[in-house]
């Protein structure tokens, strides 16, 4: 690895950092205008114009506020939980590709932070390492609603989970390359994976809401009766931490979902390889606006649907989501041992 | 009367869910576009319908003298006793014989019951439709009759806050 | 660099495993043991076998060490009260289960050296990726892989036999 690359690998991971923090922030206003627009209301316009500054006065608050720590948490797991949740969080998005490679002074630069063989795979294993800041926030608290919260969330991942790689085997399979550049050129060679298989989409998109516990499937905070769930008893910069990292996981989600079922970088209808430096510009557009779809998809859902009750959540992912994934497998292996 | 309970049966296709979802999705997605209910407070404010019982006010006469005799009717019929009055002969020749030197409602204390217009025989007190008035201290909230007297002349002339709305300048007593 | 590297993990997943081992409180237990996967899966890392290595974050991290902790939670262990005697003409089976780990760990260590002493390190390269793993599952091991899905189907059947009082 030469000054270049390395150099251009520090720029990227800035970049990526930067940008998945403001997009939280903007995130975080979009949340509570869209929820306002849904209700014939308004939402807070008032911090900057269009309120846009709103976000950055409450992490202002959060930072200055007291932070307040129970008498009976456990407390270095206490400490610790919050690290475990957003640390995953934000590490996932590396190996989201989210341009076309771009050409400069003779090197080729990957828009993508790390493009390593089994990127699907990484992602996986991250955002189940992430379920123990949930879990273990819920434990150390001390107190019974984060302890609920907490043991819903285990179950509710681990079940989740199971359908939502399901769901990625197909498209494996298709495109034959755990790493999302392969994923992708197949994509853009053929046509996008959601036409194809439209069943695991759904599937993934139903596991992917259960997955960054958002609702109708935020069992694991449900304030109506968890209080807050799993993070009832933090407060200040801790309460941030697991609010950042909850926006972080919904920002890799939609991405991890484009490049699976939607191109990732690729427009329809243009080859964005032989436009040079516009191409790049075109294909990151592509991506940043498909992922807004999906960042847009989650406020929407979340205030159109109301919350599953815990029975019908396992009932929904393991008696629905698994067989549907399951039956996508079969049809995917059947479709190509025919063409073979 | 014999009700008739009319059960859900699901349809095969209704078992899907995923129309039913469509729909609500584009319910809400539809509300987005429509006219928002929100009143942006400091600018425009909600207008209270007639018979709204916010702040007191005291009225004049039409040659500016004040209405009120100091008979004390408002005061006793008060249920939460926060009017008091300090009674005095009036200066003035013809009319009436006595007038109130002091005139002061606690805010704090009144709970708007609307009694004291009602009491009064002069027609000198009233509620009015002014509901935005705070402050930081207890003191400042104990009205005078000058306070009182202002409220009265500022809601002669229409409604404050559809004065407000309509963006002429109406200079609240007690309101920051 | 790999060399620093791996003794930094070695020495980790020794200490995660020991803290495993020696602690009282159940919950800790748990946690050492998933940042011991941790760093068992960043060895695999160093010998470039990036399937395992993701494999074992995403299985025994991820999903199993989850299940753990649920029941340990689910079940409220309370921090185990140390022992009053140890050692006891009573807790003779101790001497036999010391006996069998001492020579088992000899075994391994004995292992490790004649493989250090006989065969240099093979070339890893190549090894442990997607495809290699998958074919070596349904070439030359297919029998073992088939009875271990066997034993999976037969031991998730007999756990919904239990589980539901009905069947």
């Amino acid at each position: 690895m030469d000054t270049f690359d390395l150099l251009a690998t520090i720029i990227k991971v800035v970049i990526v950092f930067v940008t998945i923090l403001v997009t939280i922030i903007i995130l975080g206003l979009a949340e509570r205008r869209v929820s306002g627009f849904m209700q014939y209301r308004l939402g807070p316009n008032r911090v900057g114009p269009w309120g846009l500054l709103q976000t950055v006065a409450d992490g202002i608050k959060f930072l200055f506020k007291e932070d307040i720590i129970p008498d009976n948490v456990n407390r270095p797991i206490y400490l610790l939980a919050p690290v475990i949740t957003m640390i995953p969080a934000f590490m996932t998005f590396a190996v989201i590709p989210f341009g076309v490679p771009l050409e400069i002074a003779g090197h080729t630069v990957k828009l993508q932070v790390a493009d390593i063989n089994i990127g699907l795979l990484y992602i996986l294993a991250l955002t189940s390492v992430g379920v123990y800041g949930l879990v273990l926030a819920g434990w150390s608290a001390g107190s019974k609603y984060p302890l609920l919260g907490g043991l819903r969330s285990s179950a509710q991942l681990i079940s989740y989970e199971l359908a939502m790689g399901l769901a990625i085997v197909g498209v494996i399979m298709v495109s034959g390359g755990l790493t999302f550049n392969e994923i992708i050129t197949h994509q853009q060679a053929t046509s996008w994976n959601f036409w194809k298989q439209p069943l695991a989409a759904l599937v993934f998109l139903v596991a992917m809401f259960a997955e960054t516990n958002r609702l109708p499937f935020d069992l694991t905070e449900a304030e109506q009766e968890l209080v807050g769930g799993y993070h009832t008893e933090y407060s200040s910069f801790k309460f941030l931490m697991f609010y950042m990292s909850e926006y972080a996981n919904v920002i890799t989600a939609s991405g991890f979902m484009v490049c699976l079922f939607f191109g990732g970088w690729d427009m329809p209808f243009i080859d964005e390889k032989a436009l040079g430096h516009w191409g790049v510009v075109l294909s990151v557009l592509a991506f940043v606006s498909k992922v807004g779809f999906f960042l847009f998809l989650y406020i929407w859902v979340r205030w159109t649907f109301p919350r599953f009750r815990y029975d019908q959540l396992m009932r929904l992912g393991w008696k629905v989501l698994l067989p549907l994934g399951l039956v996508n497998i079969f049809a995917v292996g059947l479709w190509m041992a025919l063409r073979a | 009367m014999a009700t008739v309970l009319r059960t859900y049966e699901p349809r095969f296709w209704d078992r899907f869910y995923i129309p039913a979802l469509l729909q609500g999705l584009f319910i809400t997605l539809g509300r987005i576009f429509k006219r928002k209910d929100t009143i942006q407070y400091p600018e425009s404010k909600h207008v209270p319908p007639e018979g709204y019982r916010g702040l007191h006010r005291l009225n004049r006469h039409e040659d500016g003298r004040i209405k009120c005799v100091a008979c004390e009717m408002c005061a006793t019929a008060c249920p939460a006793q926060c009017i008091s009055i300090e009674s005095s002969p009036a200066p003035w020749e013809e009319g009436e014989e006595r007038y109130p030197v002091k005139f002061e409602i606690d805010l704090l204390r009144c709970i708007y019951c609307g009694f004291c217009e009602i009491a009064c025989p002069k027609d000198a007190i009233d509620l009015t439709e002014i509901y935005d008035f705070s402050d930081y201290t207890r003191d400042s909230l104990v009205i005078d009759e000058d306070g009182l007297l202002k409220v009265g002349d500022i809601t002669q002339t229409g409604n404050v806050y559809q004065r407000h709305n309509r963006g002429e300048k109406v200079e609240l007593p007690l309101a920051r | 660099m790999t060399t620093i590297l791996f003794y930094l993990f070695s020495a980790l997943l020794l200490g995660a495993a020991l803290f495993v081992v020696l602690n009282r409180n159940p919950i800790y237990s748990v946690v050492g043991l998933v940042f011991a996967f941790m760093n068992l899966a960043a060895m695999y890392f160093l010998l470039e076998a990036y399937f395992i290595g993701v494999l074992q974050v995403l299985v025994y991290a991820g999903a199993i060490m989850v299940l753990f902790l649920f029941v340990v939670m689910l079940l409220n262990v309370q921090p185990d009260r140390p022992h009053p005697g140890l050692i006891h003409p009573d807790r003779w089976w101790f001497g036999i289960m010391a006996l069998i780990f001492v020579s088992l760990f000899l075994l391994l260590i004995g292992q490790g050296v004649r493989a250090l002493l006989t065969s240099p390190a093979e070339d890893a390269a190549g090894m442990g990726s997607v495809a290699d793993v998958g074919e070596a599952l349904f070439t030359s091991f297919l029998l073992p892989f088939e009875i271990a899905s066997l034993l999976l189907t037969v031991a998730l059947i007999g756990t919904v036999f239990l589980a539901k009082k009905k069947v």
